[in-house]
């Protein structure tokens, strides 16, 4: 079963190999097996518990797989620490926003932006002037220019929000997982979001959460259903509409 | 073309500057008596310093400085009994208890390069390896100020056990010579009381460089989201770890100083209760604050010399009160009256912010 790929081929981006997450007992991720690849879009939907937020904490070590691999580029990451992983190439925005409250809006996107990590490194400001732009360009797309020198923890719910997605962006990681982006925002505000992700697809690989129907139709992006922490149905957003199963346990609930 | 840059001072800064200019002075215009309380304090006030970076900036509150404040002043004091000595004898309480030989960790003190390195070098090799163990395993918050002051109380009973190589409950006490200087003459305590003072302003510089650095703004990242930062690529143990070494060699030379302006360092010193009053200091003067963390140390330690001549059993209510006042009351200490650091800009200043911020978005 774990047997590996012969080494002619490029392996995917990313594999999630046969993953169980158990708590005590309960498994939220139920042996499930994903791939992505560079530069795709991905939507991943599911009710409540299904076990999404906690498939993005197996990839980027916020839990650890009971059972099963996470490979990234053909390397195992499932034992690495959460610094190590994220210096791979992954980043993760989380359901509720975690942003630096006692830093200014656009210190938190330099930091993320920082592409050398290392500790000793914070006593210079070697490429700090290729981070300082890459925060000024990102600050422009999640549109908080007017908020820069606002302390974060005084931004509002919606600003946070965006900072975090900004933050994600602004480390320019090969994937990003975004656990539902567009909690407590408004129609106006999910539409904006949207337009935001789609222009980052190509340049990095997107997983996106979310339970807003309109928002994934607007993503139109590769759709996986959860469901009980496993992988019920994967296709297009049609697909999914069209399927009754997937009708009577989700969205015919939704509607 | 642009205004002239402004050539007023601003009063903040004058205030400071005076204040500093009358510490220079002090040596000729105060008692002997109260020079050497401010020399104290002024040592101490090296405790408080650490305690803005580590606890004000680094989130991350020590009930165990006691211990740093203790390695710095017993290696001084060590050395100190030893420059007394004649070739072959002990200090006094070691003949007492029977010991005979003097033992190599106090040896290596003997000659005064290695003291000096001692003090540098004894907390702060240690303060590495206890928050690299604590740190790396992510122990935090109320575990960590827990087991600092287990810490502290620890060290306080070790020594207190080892009558014969520590001197006990009595600590170490009465020299009389440093670098060969005679330390009861007024030219060698004037020195001394404007070494402190120097190493004072010299640290205080220090800090705000560090402070202002990348590293100042990667400590407050680690302070007010651990996990944001580790999932950002960051591993935010080294952060902290230096914060706490810093914080431990300010300390230790911080007891030195006082072991040399007091004439004593004994575990009364150094226990659970002084490294709380420690936090106290710091509490009271503004913990977000270098220049806070200096004048609260000295008010609090000055209103301690008052209150516990006159009224001692009033001194630990009042110190307590003063705590529970500054905690709910002023979070950032009597330095929340003055002015407003980049990042704790007044409530209001934020509102209209955010007010045009909306506008501009509508
Ligand atoms: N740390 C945890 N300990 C125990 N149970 C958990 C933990 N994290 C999540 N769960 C459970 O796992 C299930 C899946 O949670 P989650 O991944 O957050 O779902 P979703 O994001 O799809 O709403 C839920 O039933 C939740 O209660
Ligand atoms: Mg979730």
């Amino acid at each position: 079963m774990n047997a590996p790929l012969p080494s002619t081929i490029v392996p995917p981006m990313l594999v999630m190999d046969h993953v169980t997450v158990d708590f005590d007992g309960f498994k939220a991720i139920n042996d499930l097996s994903l791939t992505l690849e560079s530069g795709s879009m991905t939507v991943v939907i599911g009710p409540n518990g299904a076990g999404k937020s906690t498939m993005c904490d197996s990839i980027i070590g916020r839990v650890r797989p009971t059972s099963g691999r996470v490979l990234f580029h053909g390397q195992e990451i499932q034992r690495e620490p959460e610094h190590r992983i994220v210096s791979r190439g992954i980043c993760r925005k989380f359901q509720t926003p975690g942003v630096l409250t006692g830093l200014s809006t656009i210190d938190n996107l330099v930091i993320a932006a920082t592409a050398d990590r290392r500790w000793w490194k914070s006593f210079t400001n070697a490429g700090q002037d290729e981070a300082r732009a890459r925060a000024e360009t990102v600050i422009e797309q999640i549109g908080l220019r007017d908020r820069a020198e606002a302390l974060a923890g005084n931004l509002s719910h919606g600003e946070k929000q965006w900072l975090e997605i900004g933050m994600v962006v602004a480390t320019d990681a090969e994937l990003l997982l975004l656990d539902e982006p567009t909690a407590g925002m408004g129609a106006v505000e999910s539409t904006q979001t949207a337009g935001l992700i789609k222009t980052l697809i190509g340049r990095h690989a997107v997983l996106v959460i979310d339970h807003d129907i309109d928002f994934v139709a607007q993503l139109n992006g590769h759709v996986v259903v959860l469901h009980q922490g496993q992988l019920l149905r994967e296709g297009t957003l049609e697909d999914i509409r069209n399927d009754e199963e997937i009708a009577a346990i989700y969205l015919g609930r939704a509607k | 073309m642009s205004p002239p840059p402004s050539r007023t001072l601003d009063p903040k800064a004058a205030i400071w500057l005076a204040a500093l200019l009358l510490a220079i002075i002090a040596p000729f215009i105060v008692s002997a008596y109260n020079l050497n309380l401010i020399g104290r304090f002024l040592a101490l006030s090296l405790t408080g310093m650490g305690l803005v970076l580590l606890w004000g900036e680094g989130g991350v509150l020590s009930l165990g400085q006691g211990v740093f404040f203790g390695l710095g002043g017993y290696v001084l004091a060590m050395h100190l009994k030893m420059a007394d000595l004649g070739q072959g004898e002990l200090p006094d309480f070691m003949t007492w208890s029977g010991v005979t030989k003097l033992p190599v960790w106090w040896a290596i003190f003997r000659s005064p390069v290695t003291a000096m390195l001692g003090i540098l070098i004894v907390p702060t090799a240690f303060a590495v390896l206890f928050s690299w163990l604590m740190f790396r395993r992510r122990i935090g918050g109320t575990y960590f100020a827990l087991i600092t002051q287990a810490l502290g109380l620890a060290f306080a009973t070790l020594l207190i056990s080892q009558q014969g190589l520590t001197g006990g409950f009595n600590g170490l006490t009465d020299y009389h010579t440093l670098f060969g200087l005679n330390l009861n003459l007024p030219s060698t305590t004037r020195a001394l009381y404007w070494l402190t003072l120097l190493l004072v302003v010299l640290a205080y510089f220090g800090l705000r460089w560090l402070l202002a650095s990348r590293f100042g703004t990667m400590l407050r990242a680690a302070r007010d989201g651990s996990n944001r930062i580790r999932f950002l690529g960051y591993d935010p143990g080294p952060y902290k770890v230096v914060a706490f070494s810093v914080a431990a060699m300010l300390t230790g030379v911080s007891g030195a100083l006082f072991t040399l302006h007091a004439g004593v360092i004994s575990p009364a010193l150094v226990g659970v209760v002084p490294s709380i009053e420690m936090v106290i200091w710091v509490a009271i003067g503004g913990r977000y604050s270098v220049l806070g963390a200096i004048a609260g140390t000295l008010i609090v330690n000055f209103a301690k010399d008052k209150i516990s001549t006159a009224l001692p059993e009033l001194w630990l209510y009042a110190l307590g009160g003063l705590f529970i006042l500054a905690v709910t009351a002023l979070p950032n200490g009597l330095a929340g009256f003055f002015g407003s650091d980049r990042w704790k800009r007044p409530a209001l200043d934020e509102t209209l912010a955010r007010w045009r911020a909306r506008k501009a978005v509508s």
